[in-house]
């Protein structure tokens, strides 16, 4: 208690006589989804000497890293996150409806709070054998597709929704022929993994399958890491636009009084440095210099927002919550 | 209350009070958590949670895989039990150890590890492809799996019992005249039977909650190959937390169940044996 209120009077100070902040040691954590690994670290380095250089004091930054949803739940039941970069903007609503950030969250920072996106492309063996050019051949009957199992991982969702956000555009928003694409698509998958990284796996090391529906970013990590071109990315006509969000939870940076540094840290992303890192990680960026810096990198794609097809909190009533349309597809294909 | 009476141990009712003390804590406390979330839903939704056409594929797989896997673990685990206290050889603690290795290893590595090598394109795998058998990312996989966390158990409960087990008896049976299989089946079977069991048991319950590594080797296909530890999770992501209960707490049902009834089969063979 005693704590909490010289804290606040510290704070108070500080900012009355507009001297430099007390240089008492700052720690954030940012609890995030699991690919993020290596941007967050390059981040987190980075702003740690930007807020020095501007501020003087030393942050730390502390790393969590999961299944989105997973992480999500954590910080529900009580996981102390200043701030929260998660895999979708779902599983910021869940932890909203908690009462412990704003409701209308994603309208605090830009583009609806997600500082950078990617988009799902497919990844394809040497040589492309099986010519696998558009969502339509991921249709075709003949060829494996490897994807992670939507009911257990976010990025699964994402190949999910490009696939039928692509249907919906090819027949007129048709539901109907949309979910036969989406199923005939599905009828091509052998095995459902419970992870994208562990997807990734079985394509990439257990070499199974003809085409793996991944995040841009991992798939060009994927290129990028197995080298000597095993592989190759191939961009389909139209897919889906994935942004990321991320939001400072209100609730523990008040009760840290880390809030101007965790909302310092988030803008960070959004700036020319944070953008080229985010872009240097194969997340495509939002700034116009950086994208122009790194335009031959991400080819121009045809992208829909989850906004037209409803918004999240619809696309999982409608096809991931138990009884949806993926349980009725998929129900269909292993009776 | 007449047991603390008559037993001339001291001490009874402290050590009693901090048994039920710290059972509560560590294992009916949580497990009272989790039946009141389930208690949360009205019997329709309950039902319609741990018992539509799917969930009870996956509780034919879970159970069913896990007695599988529990079985194989009995027969594999007593032949090495029975090899690491009978016979003398160069590396039997080499071997001894490796037993525990299962315990040891993270499960997600484990069933990476398992994958690897039962994976079509693995080196076992390509070998069982070729005579028709498809391992990883099917029911067969899942058993495996299990087989392979549960299988210290087994070797572990039985192992001090062989050691303890008097040579002496043996050969008395055999100079009154019995053949190898009566000396097992007569004399060394029924002393370490409550042992097996117990193994058996062991196994059982860790296979039937085993998450980590099936989860890699299984293929997770609707009404196929997905286990009962998954749509927990599945419905976790959901955030349906009355719906995950509704599930574990069936298991969990169902399992203390087939415990119970192992520990109640063996108190009435000990009681037949012993006289009470």
């Amino acid at each position: 208690m005693t704590k909490v209120a010289s804290l606040r009077w510290m704070v108070l100070l500080s900012g009355l006589s507009m001297a430099p902040p007390a240089l008492a040691d700052s720690t954030l954590l940012n609890v995030s989804y699991d690919p993020t690994r290596e941007l967050y670290r390059d981040i987190d380095h980075a702003f740690v000497a930007a807020w020095k250089a501007k501020t003087g004091e030393v942050m730390t930054i502390n790393q969590s890293h999961g299944g989105t949803g997973a992480q999500a739940r954590a910080v529900i039941a009580g996981l102390e996150a200043d701030v929260v970069t998660l895999a979708l903007a779902y599983d910021i609503d869940a932890i909203a409806r908690t009462g412990l950030l704003d409701r209308h969250w994603q309208d605090r920072l830009p583009y609806q709070s997600a500082p950078y996106t990617s988009t799902i492309v497919f990844l394809v063996r040497k040589g492309n054998p099986k010519r696998i050019r558009d969502w339509d051949d991921v249709a075709r009957p003949g060829v494996e597709v490897i994807t992670p199992n939507p009911k257990t991982s976010g990025g699964a969702r994402w190949n999910y929704l490009a696939a039928w956000g692509y249907a919906l555009d090819k027949y007129g928003r048709d539901e109907a022929k949309a979910r036969r694409f989406v199923a005939a698509v599905y009828n091509n998958v052998p095995l459902l993994d419970a992870g994208a990284r562990a997807a990734a796996t079985t394509f990439v090391q257990r070499g199974l399958g003809d085409v793996l529906l991944a995040w841009e970013d991992e798939a060009m990590l994927a290129v990028e890491e197995m080298g000597g071109g095993q592989f190759e990315i191939v961009v389909p006509s139209m897919s889906i636009l994935a942004e990321p969000p991320v939001a400072v939870v209100d609730k523990v940076v008040d009760k840290h009084g880390t809030r101007a540094a965790a909302e310092a840290y988030l803008r960070y992303l959004y700036s020319p440095e944070g953008q080229e890192i985010g872009a240097r990680h194969h997340y495509r960026p939002r700034d116009p210099t950086v994208a122009a810096r790194h335009a031959a990198e991400f080819p121009l794609v045809k992208l829909f927002t989850i906004e037209t097809l409803g918004g999240w909190q619809k696309a999982q009533a409608t096809h991931f919550n138990d009884g949806g349309v993926f349980d009725q597809i998929t129900a269909g294909a292993n009776p | 209350m007449s047991a603390a009476k008559s037993s001339v141990i001291p001490g009874f009712g402290p050590t009693l009070g901090f048994t039920l003390f710290y059972l509560g804590l560590v294992v009916l406390i949580p497990l009272a958590a989790l039946l009141l979330r389930a208690a949360g839903l009205g019997w329709g939704q309950f039902v319609d949670a741990a018992f539509s056409a799917r969930v009870l594929a996956a509780y034919r797989l879970s159970f069913g895989g896990a007695l599988l896997a529990a079985a194989a673990n009995v027969g594999a685990g007593l032949l090495v039990a029975w090899v690491l206290v009978r016979y003398e050889f160069p590396g039997r603690k080499l071997v001894d150890a490796l037993v525990d290795l299962p315990f040891a290893l993270p499960t997600a590595v484990a069933g990476i590890a398992l994958t690897a090598i039962y994976a079509p394109n693995g080196p076992l795998g390509r070998l069982l492809l070729q005579a028709g058998i498809k391992v990883a990312f099917t029911p067969l996989g899942v058993v495996v799996a299990m087989v392979f966390i549960g299988f210290p158990f087994v070797v572990r409960t039985v192992q001090p019992v062989l050691q303890d087990l008097e040579v002496e008896h043996e050969e008395a049976a055999v100079s009154l005249g019995a053949n190898r299989l009566q000396v097992f089946g007569r004399v060394i079977l029924p002393a370490i039977l409550p042992a097996l069991l117990t193994g058996f048991a062991l196994a059982f319950a860790r296979a039937l909650g085993e998450y980590g590594s099936v989860i890699f080797i299984a293929g997770n296909m609707p009404g196929l190959s997905e286990i009962a530890p998954l749509l927990i999770v599945t419905k976790l992501e959901q955030y349906d937390y009355a719906g995950a209960t509704a599930i574990a707490a069936v298991m969990l049902v169902a399992a203390f169940t087939l415990l119970l009834l192992i520990n109640t089969l063996q108190k009435w063979r000990h009681a037949r044996l012993h006289g009470g």
